[in-house]
């Protein structure tokens, strides 16, 4: 009866829709609204819009401890199915060494690293922290009162909160990081002066600061992002660099013709139209890279983190 | 009133054709997926999204709408009729609709969850369409500690007044969050009570134990009792239509649960669970006739149905002022947002005010037509009723099991299914109430969450928990529901021990 409503729906998702196939499975391992979601669904918009695959996507959303619950999920659901893919970024990498989880990417097909979104600190309107030497200030004298939030634990955003407190000299074993399961959440925190600080992609800060709810202080990329009036934490004086990219996997023990199929409508994607447009809308910045060479930057991504995580005391 | 003028600006174009099309075509998918246990308005909406390139925006959420309010209106159903809640949502509608039914009163009850539904969804689309961005600021003011306060608040409430002892009720309770707390630790990845099960790693699933306490313990108590049943009365005759007296009944809770409904239902950790419980509980304290609750009160399925479908509405205020979705609908339409290049968010309202005036226009649409769809439909239902019980019975354990294979194809869920079961009949037959079970599975583990969340910011200060205006009372008022029944039955040495009720009913 279920299933028969489903491809009900189906059905009429079908009418139209030019070609007769299976949706694909797509697993967000976050909470909806958030990176991994978007990471998630606008790839199959813009193949969509392109009509490199048409036959729609069914979304998990599932939050959490760095993406190993979602990821927990995908590789025990989808042993072998072609049509599975999970969307995953740096902060997945991070959440598996913290949570020293039994799952890992060696259990998946990585197929494509496609963007990497530029995180931000952002702090409540009429907070006294009004640049990043403030904050760095305020970390140095009593970072137990400056509580931070960000992602999952041992994500991105906290490892760029790690970073900013050894760069200002404060205590890094004293940080008090707030994980929280979705952008989403850590805005409305903040912008409700829960929190002190906020660590965030700058596609989730952006709305509520252009409504003057919460405050961008600094961008934690290389670069100064075009339209944000903030600094980069280099230019302040504070050596921290973090990039958040964020790609696609496939499901463990995917066939090869099931990889290569993937890869194809990625490299598609990756030229239309569409998915420019999306980039655009996002202030994602491109970062595809594709098959064997993001296996081997997986590779090396993990190590780095290692590092960065153990010595700043999240790993041991 | 420029709200006004904007509204009638959108019912011209909600009362276009092929809009009212999309409107009925929504209403009448999202009833569909409400009776059945399992697949959501989240799932069809996201099945349906590759419509969005072919149809226009305001086709596309007019029919969404429909879908995600329709999905509220049919999930009391089941819950009524066969005790087989769909969603949590409609958990509460269980308790009391269920003996309803089963006293000959199925219509009656089916009927104020319509009209309740109707009522709460009319009234909260009105404080979509007026108040929308002050409530939306509720988002904003609610912090962890104020959240975790509320859950207090619904667990002693629920457990207290469940049951036939608070000490059951407690039991109940706790079995729940215990079988919350398997699973990854959310906030540290660490495994807990999994025993080397890798399925039990994404925790028990809140829909296998919904259906399993409900419909399988039902089934098993059916079966065990089958033979010692006086014969049943007609089901279908007596009162088959609400009477004067439900209607005096009814009103009040259909508007306590909708204030109840609207603003919770707006808070990013609101949802609709709690304010169907706080619903269940104020009715039962509130009622004339409290003695009823248990043996089937129309109170008791008015107020939680109207503040279920009041929460749906709330659910659409974040999402179209802030452009925060804080459910997973919410995050579809999203989503759909985002396929026609719209933000959601301050300035949709200015950008895209067509739109969006003529989706609030659309949902006062579709909530007559679930009007007019579902009340006549009451009768035919009911019917349902008169199947012999073998079969009867024989047909929800099948439906309950493919529904949940269907899903997961999990043999880890089917056992799960069979042990909760068990437990959900072995709690019917000594008496313990199933309810709170279900409230502690789902907002224990959110409880956690905020209470991590607010000792870490208030620097492991446990003050920090009652530090806020809304803690404070919502704290006080907890403690307030567990020890003022003490009090007064110092006060009052004549009255009833509730702690020690010698009836022994199928109460749950």
């Amino acid at each position: 009866m279920k299933n028969f409503l489903a491809y009900g729906a189906l059905a009429l998702s079908m009418m139209a829709t030019p070609a007769l196939a299976e949706p694909a499975d797509v697993m967000a391992p976050g909470g909806p609204g958030g990176g991994y979601d978007a990471m998630a669904r606008l790839p199959f918009q813009a193949m969509r819009e392109a009509g490199i695959f048409t036959d729609g996507a069914q979304f998990t959303n599932r939050g959490g401890a760095g993406g190993t619950i979602g990821l927990a999920e995908f590789v025990n659901k989808n042993e072998g199915n072609d049509n599975a893919v999970m969307s995953m970024g740096a902060i997945l990498i991070g959440g598996i060494l913290i949570n020293n989880s039994p799952i890992t990417l060696d259990d998946t097909v990585p197929l494509v690293r496609l963007i990497s979104d530029t995180g931000a600190i952002a702090v409540p309107p009429d907070s006294d922290i009004k640049t990043p030497q403030d904050l760095a200030a305020a970390l140095k004298e009593n970072i137990g009162a400056v509580p931070i939030g960000g992602g999952s634990a041992g994500g991105v955003d906290h490892i760029a909160a790690a970073l900013l407190v050894k760069a200002a000299g404060g205590d890094v074993a004293k940080l008090n990081y707030i994980p929280y399961p979705s952008g989403a959440d850590v805005v409305t925190n903040l912008a409700g002066a829960k929190i002190k600080v906020g660590i965030s992609g700058i596609s989730e800060f952006k709305p509520l600061a252009e409504a003057g709810r919460i405050r961008i202080i600094a961008v934690t990329g290389e670069e100064r992002i075009e339209g944000i009036d903030a600094p980069t934490l280099k230019e302040a004086g504070l050596d921290v660099v973090v990039s958040n990219w964020r790609g696609i996997i496939g499901a463990p023990d995917m066939s090869d013709e099931g990889r290569k199929m993937w890869l194809d409508r990625f490299a598609k994607m990756h030229e239309s139209e569409a998915w420019k447009k999306i980039l655009t809308q996002q202030g994602w910045e491109d970062a595809y890279l594709a098959g064997d060479d993001f296996v081997s930057f997986l590779e090396e991504e993990a190590e780095r983190q290692e590092e960065i995580l153990k010595s700043v005391g999240l790993v041991k | 009133m420029e709200a006004l003028t904007s509204l009638l600006g959108g019912f011209a174009v909600a009362i276009q054709p092929m809009n009212l099309m999309w409107a009925f075509v929504g209403t009448l998918l999202g009833t569909a997926i409400g009776v059945l246990p399992g697949i959501g308005p989240a799932l069809t909406i996201a099945l349906l999204l590759p419509v969005t390139s072919y149809i226009d925006a305001t086709g596309a959420f007019i029919m969404f709408a429909g879908i995600f309010y329709g999905a509220m209106y049919g999930g009391s159903t089941t819950s009524i009729l066969l005790n087989a809640p769909g969603e949590s949502g409609s958990m509460m509608t269980a308790l009391e609709g269920n003996k309803m039914a089963k006293n000959g009163r199925g219509a009656a009850a089916l009927a104020t969850a319509a009209v309740g539904s109707f009522v709460a969804g009319t009234i909260a689309t009105i404080g979509l369409t007026f108040l929308a961005p002050p409530i939306a600021e509720l988002a904003f003011i609610f912090g962890p500690e104020d959240y975790f306060a509320l859950m207090i608040l619904a667990f002693t409430s629920v457990a207290v007044v469940m049951g036939t002892s608070r000490v059951r009720g407690f039991i109940s309770l706790f079995i729940g969050i215990a079988l919350g707390t398997i699973g990854i630790d959310q906030a540290t990845g660490i495994f807990r009570l999994t025993f080397g099960v890798r399925e039990l790693a994404d925790g028990v699933d809140l829909s296998v134990v919904l259906v399993s306490m409900f419909a399988i313990g039902e089934t098993f108590y059916v079966a065990s009792r089958y033979s010692k049943t006086p014969p049943a009365i007609n089901p279908v005759a007596g009162g088959a239509w609400m009477t004067k007296d439900d209607w005096k009944r009814s009103w009040k809770p259909w508007i306590r649960g909708t204030f109840l409904g609207f603003p919770i239902g707006a808070l990013p950790a609101g949802g609709s669970e709690i304010p169907t419980f706080l619903s269940y509980f104020m009715e039962r304290k509130l009622s004339r006739k409290p003695e009823e609750f248990g043996h089937g009160a129309i109170e008791g399925v008015a107020g939680p149905e109207a503040a279920n479908n009041a929460s749906a509405a709330g659910v659409l205020v974040p999402l179209l002022t802030l452009g925060l979705p804080t459910s997973a609908t919410a995050a579809i339409m999203l989503a759909a947002f985002q396929n026609y290049g719209l933000q959601p968010g301050p300035l949709l309202f200015i950008n895209s005010g067509d739109l969006v005036w003529g989706l609030i226009a659309s949902l006062y649409i579709g909530n007559i037509m679930l009007l007019i769809l579902n009340l006549p439909l009451v009768g035919l239902w009911v019917r349902l009723l008169l199947i012999p019980r073998p079969y009867l019975y024989a047909g929800i354990i099948i439906f309950a099991l493919v529904g949940i294979w269907g899903v997961s194809q999990s043999v880890v869920h089917l056992i799960t299914m069979l042990a909760v079961g068990v437990l959900g009949y072995v709690m019917r037959v000594y008496d313990f109430p199933i309810a709170p079970v279900l409230i502690g599975l789902i907002l224990g583990p959110m409880a956690e969450v905020q209470l991590r969340r607010a000792l870490a910011i208030g620097q492991s200060d446990p003050l920090v928990l009652v530090s806020t205006p809304i803690s404070a009372t919502m704290i006080a008022l907890a403690v307030a529901v567990f020890v003022v029944p003490l009090i007064m039955r110092r006060f009052q040495p004549g009255a009833p021990e509730p702690d020690d009720n010698p009836v022994m009913g199928d109460q749950r």
